[in-house]
């Protein structure tokens, strides 16, 4: 039996068309994958490899290189909020907002808070400046976020 | 007169995103004269005689490059599209993309015509999650109203765009880094030449090009070169290899200003001028010490350096594919504009600037790897008030000998890692000094950081 569900190797093998070889659709397999189980264990890995005529360890080669993936012993929580720390995020007082979700949400920054809920983490600049300092929730930004702003988001994903 | 947006036309509409709107606004008009009335070739030629350069960074001339292409290839030939658009402090493509993304699709579509490709990627950085569901809605419309697909329009030309979502890597702007990234490997970027043109995607020909610089193309099909090049800056008769800056540009502000927006400007705006009419002046009255013209890459620019034998300041330099280069900047870059107020430590500033290279190093070349690690252990170091005399000679000598330009790496992200570096310690040597010497420690976030990122 297959550890990845018929939906999800659906889902990967309609990308396989799109491209001249099957290596090309390991982003978007991992990215399938990692939405929907919050991490990419190593069950999954070898199955990707497979539907794309790979081995593991190419996949894993790759899926290792982003940092963006999580393995099965570091799973995210629901949502994942990421606080930009770079320069223009940093001038307008990024490094406090940081500092003051790790004590909202009492995890170190990358962890997950105990209920599953939200994952916080720190985000090289996220390309939203204007509204800086500014979060990315999953992959949606959030602009201008004050200490206060941030408690009443973090309270609408802690009850969503 | 004020400048009337034609980048940013559409972009305060409502239902901005959609097809309806954007052909009741002319959209694919140009798209479909081309299909009926040109050549590939006399769009390429268009495109080249426009004077048009690349958005994305280096400014490379874009008909030029499409001309790079084998003749009479047999194909495929691929278009990919670099939205990886991580620079910081840089967000006109997201602008562009989130807003009016049939403005960008109609360039790419000609560009495809012109350089006879019939499949376009379209990379787009996994953090716009907006813009790649509008994009893809956007794709979505237009298979639907036959304009992508098979023989569009019953003309023979056949296309696809398809969007690939990167994963969190700045390295992925790099066209070569893109290139691996899209074919499923680990983005290190590739040795040149071979050049993308001759050997890129899949190992076919392919044109690597700017969200921005597609949607010049299509304003350039639809308005012509007289338009484009009433615009901007023309080659300086004193460079003969200068291609000249025309034409308008996205130009973002960010970091200490009142209003930090995205604008469109004719090319050559100086940053002074972005900064105190368009951006709303330094906040809390306070006044610039430093800016980044160009995305950080580029280095610094002294707000308060007097120009040799002129009463203006570095604060006074255009902004055009010159203009940053002449007071010791890499370029214009992304034209993405950070200014700094004097109240903030330049200490700070360098520190935050290596804590992003040396993250987002790809670990291929060792100078790079090691060079932006240490730089970012030396400048730790400097605000926590121990830095030592030496330690900025050797941050300068780290910075100069890092990237393509010493020759020492494969890609240029490291002549961006060291060009801040030694651009704020030339600049700002006395301020680094006295930090040294006064031992003045920076407030310093011990965040305990955790897990992959």
């Amino acid at each position: 039996m297959a550890f990845l569900s018929d939906e999800i190797r659906a889902r990967i093998q309609a990308y396989i068309p799109r491209y001249p070889n099957k290596q090309a659709v390991t982003l978007p397999a991992l990215h399938i994958v990692h939405d929907e189980l919050r991490c990419v264990p190593n069950e999954a890995i070898r199955e990707i490899a497979d539907l794309l005529d790979l081995a593991p360890s190419e996949v894993r080669d790759t899926m290792t290189f982003y940092q963006f993936f999580r393995e099965s012993d570091n799973k995210l929580g629901k949502t994942r909020l990421w606080v930009c720390r770079t320069l223009a995020c940093n001038l307008r007082g990024a490094d406090d907002l940081l500092e003051h979700c790790s004590h909202k949400l009492g995890v170190p920054v990358g962890g997950t808070t105990t209920d599953g809920k939200i994952t916080l983490e720190f985000a090289e600049c996220i390309g939203a400046c204007e509204g800086a300092p500014a979060v990315l929730v999953n992959d949606e930004h959030v602009m201008n976020v004050t200490n206060d702003k941030m408690d009443e988001l973090i309270e609408k994903l802690r009850s969503a | 007169m004020a400048y009337e947006p034609i980048l940013l036309a559409r972009v305060n509409k409502p239902d901005s995103t959609r097809l309806e709107g954007y052909r009741i606004d002319g959209g694919y008009a140009s798209f479909e004269r081309a299909l009926a009335e040109l050549k590939p070739e006399e769009v390429t030629t268009r495109v080249k005689d426009s004077g048009l350069r690349g958005r994305g960074g280096a400014g490379f001339p874009t008909g030029l490059k499409w001309t790079f292409l084998p003749k009479d290839h047999p194909g495929p030939i691929y278009l990919c599209i670099n939205a990886d658009e991580s620079e910081p402090c840089t967000y006109n493509n997201r602008i562009l993309m989130e807003k009016d993304p049939h403005q960008v699709l109609e360039g790419i579509m000609l560009a495809c015509y012109a350089i006879k490709s019939r499949c376009a990627y379209f990379y787009i950085r996994y953090e716009y999650g907006t813009a790649y569901r509008t994009l893809q809605s956007a794709i979505d419309e237009l298979y639907q109203a036959g304009l992508l697909g098979k023989n569009i329009l019953g003309s023979g030309f056949d296309l696809d765009i398809f969007l690939h979502r990167g994963a969190g890597a700045y390295i992925c702007g790099e066209e070569t880094g893109l290139i691996e990234s899209l074919e499923g490997k680990r983005a290190w970027p590739r040795i040149k030449p071979p050049f993308p043109a001759i050997e890129g995607a899949f190992r076919k020909p392919t044109i690597v090009n700017n969200v921005e610089t597609m949607a010049c193309v299509t304003q350039i099909m639809r308005r012509g070169n007289d338009w484009f090049k009433s615009m901007g800056v023309p080659p300086d008769p004193k460079n003969p290899r200068d291609a000249g800056s025309y034409g308008p540009k996205l130009y973002t502000i960010a970091g200490h200003v009142n209003t930090p927006k995205c604008v469109e400007l004719p090319m050559g705006v100086t940053i002074r001028e972005l900064v105190e009419k368009h951006g709303g002046g330094v906040w809390k009255g306070l006044k610039a010490k430093a800016v980044n013209p160009g995305g950080i890459s580029m280095g610094f620019v002294d707000c308060n350096l007097k120009l040799k034998d002129s009463d203006q300041t570095e604060y006074d330099i255009p902004l055009d594919f010159n203009g940053p280069g002449r007071v010791g900047c890499l370029g214009l870059g992304t034209a993405a504009v950070t200014v700094i107020d004097e109240q903030t430590s330049m200490v700070d500033v360098l520190h935050n600037v290596c804590q992003f290279f040396a993250h987002e190093s790809c670990g291929q070349c060792t100078p790079c790897r090691e060079g932006t690690g240490w730089m970012l252990k030396m400048t730790d170091r400097l605000r926590r008030g121990q830095g030592r005399k030496e330690d900025l000679d050797i941050l300068v000598d780290v910075s100069d000998r890092i990237g393509i330009i010493p020759g020492t790496t494969i890609c240029g992200l490291s002549d961006g890692a060291g060009w801040p570096v030694k651009t704020a310690i030339r600049k700002f040597r006395k301020e680094f000094e006295d930090a040294i010497q006064s031992g003045r420690k920076s407030v310093v976030k011990s965040l305990k950081l955790l897990g992959a990122h």
